[in-house]
């Protein structure tokens, strides 16, 4: 059984094409980066994947299940979690009550004072989340996301805007986490997806460009030539 | 004024819990001493205290501005008022049918509802509101329509050896059952499901995300602001001994919108505090010009231009500032 299954999803507003019949396949455990330039589709895709917005047409399966119709929460309760671009926190709430919503949704038995421990916010517990710096903020993001123990998780540009300091524990943490958990991540920093990823997806207005291993689309030319450049 | 504060209350004091014994001992103690007047001004303080608290649950915790509340409020008025009059004398039984007719509405308009948000909710709610108000304008055999309205309400019967006639026994009565709600409406928002609503109204996307219903959250919490709003509606049935269609109208939804939001949305005591400050000073200034609701404007004015929390939420905000700079 397929983790992901995103079949000729289209998906179009007035006259723009956002997506045009995308298609590919997430294996269970499978470690996969969505690329390309801004207003490549990415996170409309991402937003399809998660229930947000609805595709003009076409099918998503999750874990074997035809999710397509389904609502964000229920997607949810299937095992798919995520996080977002920018910040999408109960910004007046503290880091203890944003912990414990996320854990209350799934029931989980999981002790949120070891979790907090874990992740160093302990002491900050009662910090409102909007005091909090950008850096401590996206990784409540991502705890949020975690918490839920999902079977995939989707990454929207987890290291946007944080230092090199922050951006190598980000993706050290992505790094570990468990092969149970499938990932789907989007990432402009290249260094960050060639660490992480096991297959890259390269998005081009609004259609899969082409797929392949880190080191396959490093060196493929039509890449170079759209999004990466000469420097890599 | 912190410096001030810091001189009047001890640092080892818990400011709370003094503040709310003192609250009910300000209460259980009142009736002694105020005079029929006086009292008969408590005593819709708190009903109207009671309504707001449940219009705190949509507006203050949930995120929901709500121009129909008064609609849960005055059906169920009249439900107790026409079954009153129709010789049924049991209030705790006659609390059944009012509170449940309030919440079977609330059901069945919050499916239409709750399918919109922001301000199509705000006028959604309008016009279901006065839907309801122009029902009770028309439908004079059952409700008197706007002539007559339901005169003739009496005293509810408890089923002790006293009587509600008197207003002191009238206004325990009252008492019992708004801190009764309000330990109850606090319980069930301390809880797991009030936190999820207050998610809801701090980021419903983020909640959906989390594998929250979000509409069924929103609904629930629709339904039982409705039945604490029906509750304040049959006390003040009994209170005022008269209903008419203006307890349905959104005027009556504004009066208690004004409540949350100067004693300050999100609270639950703030309502409360609202309605007192409204009720009072709304008594105090229709002896001497009938503007009262000139200076209720301009106090509402005031209060979103300096304190937009409201009376108990700047408070609250001064009192936690005060305790961060002691630590």
């Amino acid at each position: 059984m397929k983790a992901l299954e995103i079949k000729n999803i289209s998906k179009s507003y007035g006259g723009l094409d956002v997506l045009i019949n995308v298609y590919f396949t997430l294996e269970q455990g499978e470690r996969r980066a969505i690329i390309g330039p801004n207003g490549a589709g990415k996170t409309s895709l991402f937003n399809i994947i998660s229930g947000i917005i609805k595709p003009d047409s076409g099918e998503i399966y999750l874990l074997g299940q035809n999710v397509t119709r389904l609502s964000t929460y229920l997607r949810s309760r299937l095992g798919l979690a995520r996080t977002f671009q920018r910040n999408t926190l109960f910004n007046n709430l503290s880091i203890l009550d944003n912990v414990e919503l996320a854990l209350h949704s799934t029931k989980s038995d999981s002790n949120i004072k070891d979790i907090l421990r874990n992740w160093g916010l302990w002491d900050k517990r009662k910090v409102i989340v909007k005091e909090l710096s950008y850096g401590e903020q996206r990784q409540i993001e991502i705890l949020l996301a975690l918490v839920q123990s999902p079977k995939i998780i989707i990454l929207d540009e987890p290291t946007a805007g944080m230092s090199p300091m922050e951006t190598k524990t980000i993706t050290e943490m992505i790094k570990s986490l468990s092969r149970d958990i499938t990932v789907l991540i989007i990432e402009h920093d290249m260094d960050v997806v060639f660490n992480l990823a096991d297959g890259i997806s390269v998005l081009h207005n609004g259609q899969i460009l082409c797929e392949g291993s880190p080191d396959e689309i490093k060196s493929n030319p039509l890449v170079k030539e759209v999004y990466l450049g000469t420097d890599h | 004024m912190i410096s001030i504060l810091n001189k009047l209350i001890p640092a080892e004091t818990n400011l709370p819990w003094l503040a709310k014994v003192t609250m009910l001992l300000i209460l259980v103690l009142l009736p002694f001493i105020l005079s029929s007047y006086g009292l008969s001004l408590l005593t819709k303080v708190l009903i109207f205290g009671l309504f707001a608290m449940s219009l705190d649950i949509l507006v203050g915790f949930t995120g929901l501005v709500s121009f129909n509340h008064a609609s849960f409020f005055g059906v169920a008025a009249y439900t107790v008022g026409i079954l009153v009059n129709r010789g049924f004398e049991n209030f705790w039984l006659l609390l059944i049918p009012g509170i449940a007719i309030a919440l079977l509405l609330a059901g069945l308009l919050g499916l239409l509802i709750l399918r919109s948000s922001g301000a199509y909710f705000l006028m959604i709610t309008l016009a279901f509101g006065q839907m309801l108000f122009a029902l009770a304008w028309k439908w004079r055999s059952l409700t008197g329509g706007d002539d007559d309205g339901l005169p003739g309400i009496g005293r509810p019967e408890i089923g002790l050896p006293i009587s509600m006639w008197n207003e002191q026994n009238f206004y325990f009565l009252v008492l019992i059952l708004f801190i009764g709600s309000f330990l109850l409406i606090k319980k069930v928002i301390k809880s797991p499901f009030g936190k999820s609503i207050v998610g809801t109204r701090e980021n419903e996307l983020r909640m959906q995300s989390l594998g929250y219903n979000t509409w069924l959250i929103k609904y629930i919490s629709y339904i039982i602001a409705a039945g604490f709003a029906a509750l304040a509606g049959i006390l003040y049935t009994y209170f005022n001994g008269f209903i008419s269609p203006q307890e349905l109208d959104w005027s009556m939804s504004g009066y208690i919108l004004l409540m949350v939001i100067i004693g300050g949305a999100g609270t639950l005591v703030g309502p409360v505090v609202g309605a007192a400050v409204i009720i009072i000073l709304q008594n105090l200034i229709s002896t001497y010009t009938e503007l009262w609701p000139l200076f209720m404007g301009l106090i509402f004015i005031l209060c979103v231009l300096f304190a937009r929390d409201g009376i108990v939420g700047s408070l609250l905000k001064l009192y936690q500032k005060k305790v961060g700079e002691m630590k």
